[in-house]
């Protein structure tokens, strides 16, 4: 299956169709050559005035992926998809079976429903999302809201809890299962540390500064730090100036209605983080969805934008704004940032990029995906990002062009009307990046960045050879595992933690219903032996025939997959 | 030393019929409602072909040979 989108995506002529099914537009192994097919191939259907930029797009586009991009998506195999979805047709029955249960009140129900008064008005709990939490989501509850009780560092200490119910309540032991391998947490560059400098300065601060002032940036909460930070992260960006938020969150779904509202189009891809799409909406502007990491997809509807206007009124637009994100934490995917920016350029657009995942994991001085492409920051009009990740902070930041900046500083919600950030968080902003800047005259930061590619080699390169489908580009550090199986969601996550190594595990309403995946975030902090440890657990059940979540997955991954390495190499 | 590995695989059998078939999530009794309609289901169609099957078998047999013997015939009675 693979094979035949590939190869429809390498005959450039389907490829320049954005038509061409959902599962073509996810670029299964396409390379540089491809992607130059592709724009001589468009190249083809341009008219001759537009000849000029159109070469000056293929020269760009030829020497800015300066590295093999290489992504890959596959695609679900035939079988297990099927097997997926009679699984989840078992586990649906079922559900409707225990709703009759609790309908004929044979059996007690323990979640909210409608009162008996309530009964002739609209029904509140029953659409799909009700069902999906009460009858599926239920059952394996166990895996997600961990409680923990240390940093969560490389490694972590875990609340134990019992249910005597089957996850409808849970009960604590007492007990701490401890030093548990921390596989889930976005600490890519391991400052989720309470001891070392950072967590020094923090401290410091705190005592000098106190925990924050419960006041906005532009009443009484502007301290030195938040200007320390904010001319830090510009410096570090790379950008004219920046401006630092207290909610990463915010940041995007605030900041955005202050940028575009009617009669601007935003071009979103279709995966974009909740607090984008958030943000979008609330803007009020016209959103239109473009296939995950697709530049076809998104050309085609910047075109239409231009040749079409506004629609009845058939005005311009008055912006149009691509938001994308640096790393997409669920695929793994990184964005095709040069040829965003070529397409940005070419229809005049302004671009949006959401770094939460990759400022400090990617490019060789952490400086996100800019750096990672060896672009130019000033071409990115927002860059937006969040601490929470790799600084092991909170909060987020927008940089760019000064103009911008003082523009936001007095029109957007979250600098008006938001409490400033607290400052041993600042404090804690500014050692980390510090650090990855190699101000603080250690080579720190360096070797952290260095850890961290290696690992991700590592990791991704260890499970490709032990057969499993990943997903994402070979240089993010978020690994996502395809487990596809809803069973299989609930048993690897326990038989994981099991085995001492506590990973995220995500199902339907995050991903596509069959695409169901553990997520892994390599970090700077893990060792080899931690990463050793998680890879041989993996093995472990198939070894050992106790408890094999894995296995099936395993040999049709095994089998599916030399078709690909085939293809790959011929 | 045999018989473990064989528990063990059967074990790991079951272990992976729970995790295709989704019925790992499900509570115990829930299990034996799907175990047992699946059981009852099996059974039931082992039971059919058991008892259909070979009187199916003969019957198409018969037809075939009376097909072909028929042929055989006519042939014999062109060839006289
Ligand atoms: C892409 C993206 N943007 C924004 C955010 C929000 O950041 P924060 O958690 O700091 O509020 C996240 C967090 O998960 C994210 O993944």
């Amino acid at each position: 299956m693979t094979e035949s989108s590939s190869s429809k995506l390498l005959n450039g002529d389907t490829c320049h169709r954005t038509a061409n099914g959902k599962k073509a537009a996810r670029n299964g192994f396409v390379k540089n050559h491809c992607l130059l097919q592709q724009q001589q191939q468009l190249q083809k259907y341009r008219r001759p005035k537009e000849k000029s930029i159109q070469s000056h797009h293929v020269s760009r586009n030829a020497a800015l992926y300066n590295k093999p991009f290489v992504e890959s998506f596959e695609e679900t195999p035939l079988l297990v998809a099927v097997l997926t979805y009679m699984g989840y047709g078992i586990l649906t029955i079922f559900g409707y079976l225990r709703d009759f249960l609790r309908d004929w009140k044979i059996e007690k129900c323990h979640v909210a429903r409608e009162r008996d008064e309530q009964k002739d008005f609209v029904p509140l709990y029953q659409d799909f999302e009700n069902f999906y939490t009460r009858n599926l989501y239920m059952r394996i509850r166990d895996n997600w809201n961990r409680p923990i009780c240390s940093v969560p560092g490389a490694r972590m200490d875990l609340v134990e809890r019992v249910t005597p119910d089957y996850n409808w309540t849970f009960e604590h032991t007492g007990r701490v299962m401890e030093d548990v391998i921390n596989m889930g947490s976005y600490n890519y560059l391991g400052f989720a540390e309470n001891t070392g400098t950072c967590a020094e300065e923090s401290a410091e601060a705190t005592l000098k500064y106190g925990a924050g002032v419960n006041s906005t940036r532009h009443e009484m909460g502007n301290l030195d730090k938040h200007e320390e930070l904010e001319n830090l992260v510009a410096r570090f960006l790379g950008v004219e100036a920046s401006m630092a938020f207290g909610m990463g969150f915010a940041t995007n779904s605030m900041n955005i209605p202050a940028l575009t509202g009617k009669g601007c189009l935003i071009l979103s891809d279709e995966l974009n983080h909740a607090s984008l799409v958030l943000g979008a909406r609330l803007s009020g502007s016209t959103i239109r969805v473009f296939k995950h990491n697709n530049m076809q997809s998104l050309e085609k509807l910047l075109r239409d934008a231009i040749v079409h206007g506004q629609p009845r009124t058939h005005r311009p637009w008055k912006k149009i704004l691509i938001v994308v994100e640096g790393i997409y934490s669920m695929e793994g995917s990184i964005v095709r940032l040069p040829e965003v920016i070529a397409l940005k350029k070419k229809y005049k657009a302004y671009l949006y990029l959401d770094e939460a995942h990759s400022i400090g994991a990617l490019g060789p001085r952490g400086r996100g995906v800019v750096d990672y492409f060896g672009l130019d920051p000033r071409d990115v009009d927002i860059m937006m990002g969040t601490f929470t990740k790799s600084f092991g902070a909170a909060g987020g930041y927008i940089g760019g062009k000064k103009e911008l900046i003082e523009y936001l500083r007095s029109h957007s919600h979250s600098a008006v009307y938001a409490a400033s950030m607290s400052p041993p968080v600042a404090q804690q902003i500014i050692a980390s990046m510090k650090c990855i800047m190699g101000e603080d005259d250690t080579s720190l930061g360096r070797d952290r960045l260095r850890q961290l590619s290696e690992n991700t080699t590592y990791f991704r390169r260890r499970l490709q050879e032990l057969g499993f489908i990943i997903y994402g580009n070979e240089d993010s550090p978020v690994v996502p595992l395809m487990l596809y199986m809803p069973a299989k969601i609930g048993a690897f996550g326990r038989e994981m933690l099991k085995r001492n190594i506590g990973t995220v595990v995500v199902g339907f309403p995050a991903t596509p219903i069959i695409e169901s995946r553990a997520r892994f975030c390599v970090s700077a902090a893990h060792t080899r032996e931690m990463l050793d440890t998680a890879l041989a657990r993996h093995r472990h059940p198939l070894r050992l025939q106790k408890s094999r979540p894995l296995i099936v997955r395993c040999c049709a991954v095994r089998w599916h997959q030399s078709g690909c390495a085939a293809f790959s190499a011929g | 030393m045999d018989v473990k590995h064989m528990r063990d695989y059967l074990g790991w059998l079951y272990y992976q019929y729970l995790l295709i078939t989704g019925i790992y999530v499900l509570e115990p009794w829930e299990k034996s409602i799907f175990n047992t309609v699946l059981f009852t289901m099996v059974a039931m169609v082992v039971y059919t072909s058991y008892v259909f099957v070979p009187i199916h078998v003969r019957l198409a047999l018969e037809f075939f040979s009376g097909l072909c013997g028929g042929q055989h015939e006519s042939a014999m009675a062109l060839m006289s």
